[in-house]
C-alpha cells in the first residue's frame, strides 16, 4: 500500500505539477554577433522552450541559464518521449518554487551547444561543412549578448529574473553587469565570481582527455566519421567526481564490490567504478566533444573582476538588480566561500542581497536536486518577487 | 490587519519603537540575529533604512525572505569578518546579547562594522527576577521564557553589569532606554525595568 502510494505520488508530481507537454522552438538570428575574442558569427540559431504565459506588460519573464551539460529542455516532457523530463523539473512547474502559473519561464540552449543551437557540430553555411574546430571560443559575456537578442525577439525589455546554477549562475550574474537595466533579480546558485586554479586544473585535465583522443582529429572528427568517445567519457567521469561529495559517494557506493569479492584484475570491481563508467558512456553517447571544450573554457574565462584589477567590488558596481545567492555546504567545486565573496561584493555596492548556505550532502550537484529547505528559500524569494507585478 | 503592520509590531515589541526612535531616515543597518526579520521590516517601513539581517536558522532565512528583508545566513559566533569596517551606520543586536557565547569579541566586532551599535536585552536585575532567585528559583517570565535546562541564554546581565562592561571595554554609552512592558522606566531602572536598550559607540 505504502509502495503504491509512493508510486502514485511520484506520478502525481510528474504529471500534475509539471508544465506538461512542451516543445522546443527555434529562433534564427541573421545579424552577425561579435564575440569577445573578436571572432564574428554571421548568423546563428538558438533553440529554446517556454513555460507559463507572458503577461500583458511582459514583466513576468524568467530566463533560466544552463550549466556545462545543460540545454533548453528545463521542465516538462515531450509528447513523443514522456520519460525525457526537463533537467530542472523539480524547480519549475505549476505550484513549484518557480511557479509557471505566475512566471513565464524561458530555457535555451546556449550558443556553442549541441542540442540544436548553433555550435561546433552545426553546418557552417560558408563552407557547407560542420564548424568543428573553427567554431569561435565563446564566453559568458557572448552568451548573455546572444540571450539578450532572444529577449528582444520575445519583446522582453526586462526580465523579472535571470537564474542559474554553476556556469548558469555566472550568466545570471553577467546579465546584471552587461544589461543592468534589463534584469530585476539575479538568482545565482552554487556559483563563483571566477574559477580557482584547482577548478581550472580539473577542466584542463578534462580537456586534455578529449584533445589527446586519437579520434578527436583536432576538433574535426565529424569529417572522419568518428567520435572521441574515450576522451569525452574520461572528461565526464572526472567532472562527475567533482560534482559529488566524498560523503555522498560513501553513502551511495561505499566500498561495495559488484561481485562481492576481489578479482585481482583491472575489471570493473567497485560499484563506484561501475557508476562512473555508466555516467561516462551515457554522456559520451550524446554530447559533443567540441561543445564540452567550449563550455569548460567559458567557465575558465569568466572573471568579471579581471577588467578591474581583480577588484570584484568594482566589477559589481554596474549591477542594479536584487540578488539571491545560494551555496551548498558540501559543494567543494563551487564552495560556499566563493558565494560569500559574491555576497560581500554586493554588500559593498549596497545591493539588495540575501544569502543562504544550504545544508546538503550532495556536493555541487545539490542545486539540481529536490531539497525541501532549498526549495522553500527559492519559493519564498520568487513569491515575494511575484508580488512586484501582481 | 497585516501580520507586519508597524503599529501592531511596535505594540508587541516595545523595544522596536525604542530602537527606531534612535535611527534616522535612510540609515544603513545591520541586524545581528535578526530572527524572522520583523525588526528590519519595521525599520524599513518606518525609517526607510537600507538593512541587512544576519541569521543562522534555516526557518528564519525563509521567514526573512518572505518578509522582504535582506538576510545573510551566517554564524554570529564566528565573527563579522565578511563585513567591512564602518560599513553600517548602526549594528543592532536585539534580545540576542545574552544568548551569545563570545559576547566580548562580538561587541567589539559590532563597533568595528558599525559607527554606532544598539543592543537590547532582558534585565536580570529586574525585581521579579531578583525575587525568583531570592525564593530559590531561576526566573521564568515573558522576557526570560525558558527553563534553566533549555535556555539559550548563557550571558545574562543586569544594567549595572552591562554599564561596567562598557566602562572597562572603552565603550561609550550614548543613550539608554529602560522599559517594563510598553512603559518607560526612569526611576530605579535596574530594579524596575525588565528590558534595557542601549545605544553606544567606541570611546575616542
Amino acid at each position: 500500500m505504502a509502495q503504491a502510494w509512493r508510486v502514485l505520488s511520484f506520478w502525481n508530481s510528474i504529471v500534475n505539477d509539471s508544465v506538461g507537454i512542451v516543445s522546443a522552438q527555434r529562433a534564427q538570428f541573421e545579424t552577425p554577433l561579435t564575440f569577445k575574442s573578436g571572432a564574428v558569427l554571421p548568423r546563428y540559431d538558438l533553440v529554446y522552450e517556454t513555460y507559463g504565459t507572458l503577461n500583458a506588460d511582459k514583466s513576468n519573464a524568467i530566463l533560466v541559464c544552463h550549466a556545462l551539460s545543460g540545454h533548453h529542455h528545463v521542465a516538462g516532457y515531450y509528447a513523443n518521449d514522456i520519460n525525457n523530463v526537463g533537467w530542472w523539473d523539480t524547480m519549475i512547474g505549476s505550484g513549484k518554487p518557480v511557479d509557471t502559473n505566475k512566471f513565464f519561464v524561458i530555457g535555451l540552449n546556449n550558443l556553442g551547444g549541441c542540442h540544436g543551437s548553433t555550435g561546433p557540430s552545426s553546418i557552417n553555411p560558408a563552407t557547407g561543412k560542420q564548424y568543428g574546430a573553427s567554431f569561435p571560443v565563446v564566453t559568458v559575456e557572448d552568451w548573455v549578448d546572444s540571450q539578450a537578442r532572444l529577449a528582444d525577439l520575445l519583446g522582453i525589455k526586462q526580465f523579472a529574473a535571470v537564474m542559474g546554477g554553476s556556469l548558469g549562475g555566472m550568466q545570471a550574474m553577467q546579465w546584471s553587469l552587461t544589461y543592468p537595466d534589463r534584469v530585476r533579480h539575479v538568482l545565482a546558485i552554487a556559483t563563483a565570481p571566477h574559477l580557482t586554479a584547482e577548478n581550472i586544473a580539473f577542466n584542463d585535465v578534462a580537456r586534455n582527455a578529449i584533445l589527446t583522443d586519437p579520434d578527436f582529429h583536432g576538433g574535426n572528427f565529424y569529417e572522419h566519421g568518428v567520435v572521441p568517445t574515450r576522451g569525452l567519457r574520461l572528461a565526464r567521469m572526472l567532472g562527475h567526481i567533482t560534482y559529488l561529495s566524498d560523503d555522498a559517494m560513501a553513502d551511495k557506493f561505499g566500498r561495495s564490490l559488484r561481485s562481492g569479492k576481489l578479482g585481482y584484475n583491472y575489471d570493473i570491481e567497485f560499484e563506484i567504478e561501475s557508476y562512473l563508467r555508466y555516467q561516462g558512456d551515457k554522456f559520451a553517447a550524446y554530447f559533443d566533444a567540441n561543445t564540452y571544450l567550449l563550455m569548460t573554457k567559458a567557465l575558465d574565462y569568466f572573471d568579471p573582476a579581471r577588467d578591474f584589477q581583480g577588484n570584484l567590488d568594482k566589477a559589481f558596481a554596474a549591477a542594479r538588480a536584487d540578488f539571491l545567492v545560494l551555496s551548498f555546504t558540501t559543494d567543494w567545486r563551487f564552495s560556499p566561500e566563493r558565494s560569500r565573496s559574491i555576497v560581500n561584493a554586493l554588500l559593498h555596492n549596497h545591493r539588495n542581497v540575501s544569502y543562504s548556505e544550504i545544508s546538503s550532502a550532495h556536493g555541487h550537484d545539490s542545486f539540481l536536486m529536490q531539497h525541501d529547505h532549498y526549495h522553500e528559500v527559492m519559493r519564498a524569494y520568487l513569491e515575494r518577487m511575484a508580488k512586484e507585478f501582481q | 490587519m497585516s501580520a507586519h503592520d508597524p503599529v501592531e509590531l511596535a505594540a508587541a515589541r516595545p523595544d522596536f519603537a525604542a530602537i527606531a526612535a534612535w535611527i534616522p531616515q535612510g540609515a544603513s543597518v545591520l541586524d545581528l540575529g535578526c530572527g524572522d526579520g520583523s525588526l528590519l521590516r519595521y525599520l524599513k517601513d518606518t525609517r526607510k533604512v537600507r538593512g541587512y539581517g544576519v541569521e543562522i536558522s534555516d526557518a528564519n532565512i525563509v521567514a526573512c525572505i518572505s518578509n522582504g528583508v535582506n538576510v545573510i545566513q551566517s554564524n554570529l559566533e564566528s565573527g563579522l569578518s565578511g563585513f567591512e569596517s564602518s560599513a553600517f551606520d548602526f549594528v543592532l543586536l536585539s534580545q540576542t546579547l545574552q544568548a551569545t557565547r563570545h559576547t566580548e569579541p562580538l561587541v567589539q566586532e559590532m563597533l568595528r562594522v558599525g559607527n554606532e551599535a544598539i543592543v537590547s536585552f532582558p534585565n536580570f536585575g529586574y525585581w521579579k527576577a531578583r525575587l525568583n532567585v531570592l525564593q530559590g528559583n531561576m526566573p521564568v517570565s515573558d522576557e526570560l521564557p525558558y527553563q534553566w535546562y533549555d535556555t539559550p541564554n548563557v550571558h545574562l546581565c543586569t544594567l549595572h553589569d552591562f554599564e561596567d562592561f562598557c566602562k572597562s571595554h572603552l565603550v561609550h554609552i550614548l543613550d539608554r532606554r529602560v522599559m517594563t512592558g510598553d512603559s518607560e522606566i526612569r526611576m530605579l531602572p535596574n530594579l524596575l525595568g525588565s528590558v534595557a536598550v542601549y545605544r553606544f559607540k567606541r570611546s575616542t
